[in-house]
């Protein structure tokens, strides 16, 4: 390829994923204003639980934790696709990696920014939260976790920065029209980058010790999460296994929550198609199935341990799961949210782009599901016989308010990265320029695409 | 465990002026800030010596616990028939709301064959709190006189204590406390548990301010059946609601006293008395659950 090539091939890209700031689309007006409503109702949601306290809830003196602590651990395990995808393909020099690093570094971030406030929400004195630095005691995993959430907040905040650094010069000085609070925004961000060789030396360094850093801390991070339960006397937390299933659990849904991110930008971004091809999606879907297959086989491990050996509080706890009142929800996270998803990865008919996508959203929902599972199961099993007292009822079943908030983290979360993604170039526009000749962005090639190379660009739409 | 530390050395020097100065009765004394002498102190101490302090007078008092004390209860279930005069009694003189206990009486049966019996359980105030150890704030903690006590104006509501506590011996204040007015007159002590705020814990405080004052606990003062002991396990020495004065450790060997879940390792002050020629007929038996 010429140099002239070259030049036209970086301006395309430059071009197309500035467009992609442009003003949005109805869909994504749309999908602001929906987003915005729920996230507002999930507020008056809280506002509500403020005042008349956590009896706003279901929960009770038996079900002490509920769906806020479920999200907590869905939306720290789904932070974990930034760290994997980008640090792990980064340090082990996945090229492929170049046009999905960003939009799952934006995953870790927004969804640290909504699941470590849920603790907040779940907290029956908010009022006192600054009490855990005045009065912290390192003994108590909290303290583990909020340290550790901090650490992986401000690491990821920086990793997602860093590479952004070259993007935010080059849309400070490009010729394309940008709003003027847009260039001055670019620029401040851009902190005075000009692109020389002295520059790119610090900016390339940084960026590997960061990769380097951010992984043993992200490992860190669900660790600790799972010690909440790991570290009690609770029949199904009580576990040496908590801390690597977690981790597992993380990546697994981090990756189906980036597959899942990455479906949308290709179907409501104007021409992301370009860079975000099939091939990543297969590739992406192979680390999946093989992260999949391994969380199979904790789980198989985890409860086939507990079940042999039948251990009386361990007997009761998984009759409950497997016949009792906790069977549906357990055997719909089994079956849709684990095996199936793992044969639609594995058979070459199903691994297709919607083959792909469904497995993802279906992971997403079933990961959540095995959350509440983790949570509330154990907690419907304790060791005394149960007292049932008035407003004690021995069920767990969430209230409007739970369900709200719930439904406004979600969106709040969506909101987030959305309007990250029109702020900011969701494809790293210096990456994918950098990327060698063997792996031009597939704009430049003979269009591969989701459904074979006959059928073009336009399956797509 | 700063507490643990702390005791450990407190009683090693105790240990060690019994030595120098000749017994380790007169050393538990000196400790206690007393002088009665041998076993006779047993019964004073349990029945009627006077307090050392103005119970709950300041939070940090409160957190430190009778110097010299080692609060323990005995519970035979031979003589509970179920009830229920302990639960009453506590929840009457706490304001504890019918939505919670801080004395239960279970009713227990651990398999279908196996005989069924009452099982009044308090908070087993642990040597080895579960509870305290994972406590973010330190709003719960153990103090020199084994007693575990949370203090309500620290506690920020994460509930891992309740999480924790193997036995369920805590509850929560889930809503806005509905607490009487006579109990909202008082000045709030972490020895009381009450007024109530909202969004903290609570549990059964071992009533270390009725202690101190050489009362019995509401719980056993009031069964009837005097089947709660309760006393200082530093003076050897329990007594229930009938007057009657038990040495601990004999009591314990005589009839083969032992501690629930004890392979959970939390090392409960509360010792329980097996059902052995029960005073009454044995409850029904359960319908066996899986």
């Amino acid at each position: 390829m010429s140099k002239r090539n070259d030049e036209r091939v970086a301006e395309t890209v430059e071009a197309d994923l500035i467009a992609a700031l442009g003003p949005p689309t109805r869909a994504q007006k749309a999908s602001f204003l929906v987003l915005g409503a729920l996230c507002a109702w999930g507020a008056v949601a809280y506002g509500y639980q403020s005042r008349h306290g956590l009896a706003a809830t279901a929960m009770n003196n038996y079900f002490s934790w509920g769906v806020y602590i479920v999200n907590f651990v869905f939306f720290i395990g789904i932070s974990h696709a930034g760290t994997l995808v980008s640090a792990i393909l980064r340090v082990t020099g996945a090229e492929w990696r170049r046009p999905i690093t960003r939009m799952a570094e934006g995953i870790t971030v927004f969804a640290l920014l909504i699941g470590g406030p849920m603790v907040i929400v779940d907290m029956g004195r908010p009022d006192r939260l600054h009490y855990v630095v005045l009065h912290g005691r390192i003994q108590s995993p909290i303290l583990w976790d909020v340290l550790s959430v901090t650490t992986y907040m401000t690491g990821s905040l920086l990793y997602l920065y860093l590479p952004m650094i070259p993007d935010m010069a080059l849309l400070r000085d490009t010729a394309a029209p940008l709003a003027p609070w847009r260039r001055r925004l670019y620029g401040r961000l851009a902190i005075g980058w000009t692109g020389t060789p002295d520059q790119w030396r610090r900016l390339e360094r940084a960026i590997s010790v960061m990769a380097l850093v951010i992984i043993p801390v992200a490992v860190s991070v669900h660790t600790v999460v799972s010690w909440i339960f790991g570290m009690t006397l609770r029949a199904g937390w009580h576990s040496t296994i908590f801390g690597p299933y977690f981790v597992v659990g993380a990546i697994f849904s981090g990756i189906a929550a980036l597959l899942t991110a990455m479906a949308l930008f290709v179907k409501f971004f104007p021409y992301l198609d370009r860079y975000i091809t099939l091939d990543h999606f297969k590739k992406l879907a192979s680390l999946l199935l093989a992260v999949n297959l391994i969380y199979i086989y904790f789980t198989v491990s985890e409860y086939l341990t507990m079940g042999y050996t039948s251990e009386t509080a361990d007997r009761k706890l998984l009759w409950a799961l497997f016949h009792g009142e906790f069977a549906a929800m357990f055997w719909v996270m089994a079956v849709t949210g684990l095996l199936l998803p793992a044969l639609l990865l594995a058979l070459p008919w199903t691994r297709t782009f919607w083959g792909i996508v469904t497995a993802s959203v279906l992971i997403n929902i079933g990961m959540w599901l095995k959350r509440f599972v983790i949570v509330v199961p154990t907690l419907s099993r304790p060791f005394m016989p149960v007292v049932s007292l008035p407003g004690q009822p021995a069920h767990y079943v969430p209230t409007w308010v739970e369900w709200s908030i719930t439904l406004g983290a979600f969106s709040g979360f969506c909101f987030l990265y959305l309007l990250f993604s029109k702020l900011f170039p969701i494809v790293s526009i210096w990456e994918v320029q950098h990327a060698d000749e063997r792996h031009a962005p597939a704009a430049t090639r003979a269009a591969e695409t989701f459904e074979g190379p006959a059928a073009g660009r336009e399956a797509l739409a | 465990m700063d507490s643990d530390r702390r005791n450990f050395v407190r009683h090693s020097l105790v240990v060690l002026g019994a030595a120098l100065t000749g017994g380790p009765a007169h050393a538990a004394e000196k400790a206690a800030g007393k002088t009665c002498c041998g076993g006779a102190c047993a019964a004073v101490a349990a029945t009627g010596a006077a307090a050392a302090r103005a119970p709950g007078s300041e939070p940090d008092a409160a957190r430190e616990g009778t110097p010299g004390r080692k609060w323990v209860m005995v519970i035979d279930l031979a003589k509970c028939d179920g009830c229920g005069a302990c639960t009453q009694a506590c929840s009457k003189m706490h304001f504890v709301p019918p939505d919670r206990q801080w004395m239960k009486v279970l009713r227990m049966q651990e398999s279908e064959h196996t005989a069924p019996y009452f099982f009044p359980q308090p908070c087993y105030h642990c040597d080895n709190p579960p509870c305290t150890k994972v406590c973010p704030v330190d709003a719960t903690f153990k103090r020199q006189d084994g007693v575990v006590l949370i203090d309500n104006d620290r506690c920020i509501g994460c509930r891992f204590c309740m999480a924790a506590c193997p036995y369920g011996a805590r509850s929560f204040n889930w809503g806005h406390p509905q607490d009487p007015p006579e109990a909202k007159a008082q000045h709030y002590s972490a020895e009381q548990g009450f007024p109530r705020r909202v969004g903290t814990v609570e549990k059964c405080d071992f009533c270390p301010d009725m202690a101190a004052q050489g009362k019995l606990p509401a719980c056993t003062a009031q069964c009837p059946m005097g089947a709660l002991y309760y006393g200082d396990q530093n003076e050897d020495a329990v007594t229930n609601s009938q007057g009657e004065t038990q040495r601990l450790s004999k009591l314990l060997l005589d009839r083969a006293g032992y501690r629930h879940l004890e392979e959970l390792g939390t090392e409960p002050r509360v010792y329980y008395l097996p059902p052995k020629n029960r005073a009454f007929p044995a409850p029904p038996a359960k319908e066996h659950a899986r």
